[in-house]
């Protein structure tokens, strides 16, 4: 039984990502995807809600933007980004407090015989990515999956990697890594972009 | 929440979470492959001590979408024919380790002397006691009414409520446990009751609920409600004086083709018609009014699957050590 | 191990129903001295500083199961708790299995009653044969019988039938006996469940109309006026009722009125949450009767509080609540709810409560030892009461075998302190104590 640990009396936060960080490390894993890829055909890229999907779409953006350089041929990045809800695909759902389930939103072309690309912000466990390939396979079958992340904190308990990593950031089980993107998150009431790492001082 | 045993319970909160949750188990419900593994080793225990194969069945399909385990357990006997006690199927089905009980009996309040005994730890559902609720009936009336009127008000469904609809309820209210449940609901939902029954079956004491009352259906109908929800009479009522005849009846309360034909005189486009189910053709309902595009019918059994898996989903998945929250704190969890 | 207990007692500065503090001299089954710094000599003394002195409480209606179901009450187990309750003599009403409808039933109560030495036991007699009210019982031979019957009662079912509710009133003229109406108009309350109202309207629950008392008590009252005869109405629920029987005895009509402490506290609110443990005949009504029935009884319009005692294997009362049994215990909670709804709200002193729970109950009833007053040569039936007394109810600490008090868990004032039955203490320091010695004697006498 997991119980919420209680709150220190001080918590240092240190920045480990910046807003530049984030873009560089999604353009770097957008070039990577469409290198594995051999190009956009195909490619579906799915995120995990809630802050895997704001990355889906920021990464379908630059690489609908490479690939408009690369061959001159205008692609939608919205006709290849999607959304996977796992909640319900989860081991963990009888231990913590009841998930309300989110919508899965698939590209129109579907998932059969793609090549997926899952993106989640950060890959812990490994336990959230085996809920997500639980879910792909009562979806469709596809020809391929793979999984990008932005932040790989290590601690895996299931024989899961990552294809693409935008950092690797060794943590201690004691701290938390929290990822705020605009799209989501205001400290504020200013959008902000950051990866943090909270931990007990 | 702990147990769904009566609307009343709901806040608007409660209410519109069960309604988005139902939204998305709606969706499931379309794929090729319609099974979650949520309730994966969960027990779901359908407990019937009155016959009804509708409710029944909705449920059990809701709780196998979920990957839960069915068990089903008709109890014969009745107020008559005393059965096997509520107390000892209660602790059977405890040292059976049911998760969930799905409740149907004839006694109003039965489940919720199950869900406040100490006979039994599982989360119990009300599917429908007595004269009293029948809250699942209501949350899928609700979610019918609610993607009716999203639509026409051009919003989405998901997060929003019932307010400025106006709901017209039609018939043996005294002995209906689904008008009790919609009643409640729709009203926390921010809708308009108003509620159209004989005098001999408007309970004593319903000049307290937050409701018009009318004994007058062609009147509720010119006053334009965006839908109509016909309740069924039962058959036991025919004889016992409540009114003089079923024709009567039928000509004074039932929705027939002269009112079918009124809402398009009054130029209620959008205006719906539900019902239960099962019903009684041409008694409180014609057979034209059941079948119009109107009807709403067979989109309530439908979004009745939905609804239950919903309503089982939020009851069994969260840890009951602690208080349910919308968001979990931890935004990557182990 | 038997030591025989000592024959006098002196009870010492005890407030005389709740007013001058006195010493009262009990010896030989009487009161044999009242007054300022009696002597103790032979005497057991019992301080009673701070305590009341009050004639033995008198119940009208207590149901004690004996014959038949002696898994829910038996009459010595449902004596014993009217000890520790207070009381003296009891009413054991008649639907019992056989039904005490004839010479021979409410005698076997009676011996019962002699056999178990706790409080006067007085059967009250059926009214109709078998409760089946359809033909009169043999009121006659009952009430010439050993057990002296003079209340007689279908209670549990209404004597419905106007001819035969008429031929009864007329007929117990003869003995002086009273006729304990249970009004309930029983095609008004077909499948009843709970008052009729608005909690009930949102429950679905069959309701249960005041009207259905109200017409009998109204029928009732005219029939007892036009026959000249006497009419007492069982636990009367509703502001209504008390209505019609304010304006009976303002004519002149010879009706009496009994209350129980249930009605002066409960509400039909405690229905919602379905516990059959509220479920009782009549049903728990609402706060408006609540109020009319507590003036009802300070002013005189209702005569007496009635217990209306009616345990229930706890089988009967674990269930749905349309399969549960109706009815509460209240024997041992009566002294302490009347306390807390008549004489801490003001509505009534001691005196008023000695009138209500002893004195007219036993004129009723035609008990000539009790319910009289605390004098030289009376019975020596009286009750100390420590009306500053706090408990928490607990159905498990109870002499009744049954569990079924709505009160479990509430905090009541006022506590049985004694109570002498016939000059013997049943109840002594708070606890029971023994029965009447002469109980074993009944006992030889039955053989």
């Amino acid at each position: 039984m997991t119980m919420p640990a209680p709150q220190s009396e001080s918590v240092l936060s240190r920045v480990v990502l910046a807003e530049a960080d984030i873009d560089r490390a999604l353009t770097r894993i957008a070039h990577e995807i469409l290198e594995a890829n051999k190009g956009t055909t195909d490619l579906v890229l799915l995120g995990i809600p809630r802050r895997g999907y704001p990355l889906a779409q920021r990464l379908a953006r630059k690489i609908a933007a490479a690939e408009n350089q690369t061959t001159g041929s205008p692609l939608d990045p919205t006709a290849i980004v999607g959304q996977l809800d796992v909640t319900m695909f989860r081991d963990d759902l009888r231990h913590h407090p009841t998930r309300p389930p989110l919508p899965t939103q698939l590209p129109p072309s579907g998932i059969d015989n793609k090549v997926v690309v899952l993106v989640d912000d950060v890959l812990y466990s490994g336990r959230t990515i085996r809920a997500a390939l639980d879910a792909l396979v009562d979806l469709g079958r596809p020809r391929a999956v793979r999984l990008a992340v932005l932040v790989d904190r290590g601690h895996r308990e299931l024989p899961i990697r990552a294809d693409h990593v935008g950092k690797n950031l060794p943590t201690s089980s004691a701290e938390k890594v929290r990822v705020h993107l605009a799209e989501i998150d205001a400290v504020d009431g200013e959008p902000i972009n950051e990866v943090v790492i909270e931990g007990p001082a | 929440m702990r147990h769904l045993l009566s609307t009343r319970d709901l806040s608007r909160q409660d209410a519109i979470r069960i309604l988005d949750v139902a939204e998305e188990m709606s969706a499931v419900g379309e794929r090729e492959i319609k099974k979650l593994p949520a309730l994966r080793g969960r027990t779901v225990v359908n407990l019937f001590f009155e016959d009804s194969t509708r409710t029944r069945i909705s449920f059990e399909a809701a709780a196998k979408r979920l990957s839960a385990d069915v068990i089903t357990f008709a109890v014969k006997g009745s107020s008559v024919s005393k059965g096997e006690s509520l107390k000892d199927t209660a602790q059977t089905l405890e040292a059976m380790s049911a998760d969930a009980v799905v409740i149907r009996h004839w006694a109003s309040g039965a489940p919720a002397r199950l869900a406040t005994s100490d006979w039994i730890d599982a989360a119990v559902i009300n599917a429908g006691d007595g004269m009293h609720e029948h809250p699942t009936q209501a949350l899928l009336d609700a979610f019918t009414l609610r993607r009716h009127w999203a639509k026409i008000s051009g919003v989405p469904s998901v997060g929003s409520d019932l307010s400025g609809m106006a709901v017209t309820i039609v018939g043996d209210v005294l002995h209906s446990r689904v008008a009790r449940s919609n009643l409640w609901l729709l009203e926390t939902l921010g809708a308009s009751v108003t509620l159209v029954a004989p005098p001999t079956l408007v309970p004593v004491g319903a000049e307290r609920w937050p409701c018009r009352i009318t004994y007058n259906l062609d009147e509720a109908l010119a006053a334009g409600p965006d839908a109509v929800m016909m309740l069924r009479l039962q058959a036991e009522r025919m004889n016992a004086a409540f009114f003089p005849s079923t024709r009567e009846y039928s000509r004074r309360w039932g929705f027939d083709d002269a009112r079918l034909a009124a809402l398009d005189t009054h130029g209620l486009d959008h205006t719906v018609i539900m019902h239960p189910g099962p019903m009684n053709r041409g008694l409180e309902i014609s057979a034209a009014a059941a079948d119009s595009p109107r009807s709403t019918v067979l989109a309530q059994v439908r979004n009745g699957v939905s609804v239950r898996m919903a309503a089982l989903y939020l009851l069994l998945s969260g840890d009951e050590h602690q208080s349910p929250a919308t968001e979990p704190t931890q935004e990557n969890p182990r | 191990m038997n030591a025989p207990a000592p024959a006098r007692y002196l009870i010492r500065g005890a407030a005389l129903l709740g007013r001058e503090r006195a010493d009262l001299l009990i010896a030989d089954g009487i009161i044999a001295g009242v007054g300022q710094g009696l002597s103790a000599a032979g005497a057991e003394v019992i301080d009673a500083d701070g305590l009341i002195a009050l004639p033995g409480l008198v119940d009208l209606h207590t149901h004690l199961r004996e014959p038949g179901r002696e898994d829910a009450e038996t009459v010595e187990t449902g004596t014993r708790a009217a000890a520790r309750g207070g009381f003296t003599a009891v009413h054991a009403m008649a639907n019992s299995t056989p039904v005490a409808d004839t010479a021979g039933v409410v005698e076997q109560v009676y011996s019962l009653g002699r056999r178990a030495g706790w409080v006067e036991v007085r059967p009250v007699g059926a009214v109709t044969v078998g409760l089946g009210g359809t033909q009169l019982a043999e009121l006659g031979a009952m009430a010439d019988s050993r057990a002296r019957v003079r209340v007689f009662s279908d209670d549990g079912v209404c004597v419905s039938d106007p001819v035969l509710m008429r031929r009864a009133l007329e007929y117990v003229k003869a003995f002086d006996g009273v006729i304990a109406q249970h009004a309930q108009e029983p095609r008004l309350t077909e499948g009843a469940q709970m008052n009729e109202g608005a909690v009930s309207a949102v429950l679905g629950l069959t309701g249960w109309p005041a009207v259905a008392e109200e017409s009998i008590i109204a029928r009732d009252v005219l029939l007892a006026h036009h026959v000249q005869s006497r009419l007492h109405v069982c636990h009367v629920s509703t502001a209504g009722s008390v209505e019609i029987i304010r304006w009976a005895k303002a004519r002149g009509i010879r009706v009496t009125a009994e209350v129980t402490p249930h009605h002066l506290l409960l509400t039909d609110e405690l229905v919602r949450s379905y516990n059959p443990v509220y479920k009782v005949n009549p049903p728990l009504r609402t706060s408006e009767d609540v109020q009319a029935l507590r003036e009802a009884l300070a002013d005189g319009t209702i005569d007496v509080v009635g217990t209306d005692h009616a345990p229930h294997p706890s089988e009967h009362k674990d269930c749905e609540w349309a399969q549960a049994a109706m009815g509460m215990t209240g024997l041992e909670t009566a002294l302490s709810v009347v306390q807390h709804t008549m004489i801490n709200t003001g509505l009534m002193d001691w005196e008023g409560f000695a009138r209500v729970t002893s004195s007219t109950p036993a004129t009723i009833g035609g008990l000539e030892q009790q319910g009289r007053p605390l004098a030289e040569g009376e019975a020596a039936n009286v009750t100390l009461v420590d009306p500053e007394a706090r408990w928490v109810v607990d159905p498990d600490k109870m002499a009744t075998m049954g569990r079924n008090s709505p009160f479990a868990g509430t905090e009541l004032p006022g506590a049985v302190h004694a109570t002498f039955f016939r000059g013997h203490p049943t109840v002594l320091a708070g606890r029971l104590n023994t029965p009447h010695p002469t109980a074993a004697e009944e006992s030889t006498w039955t053989g």
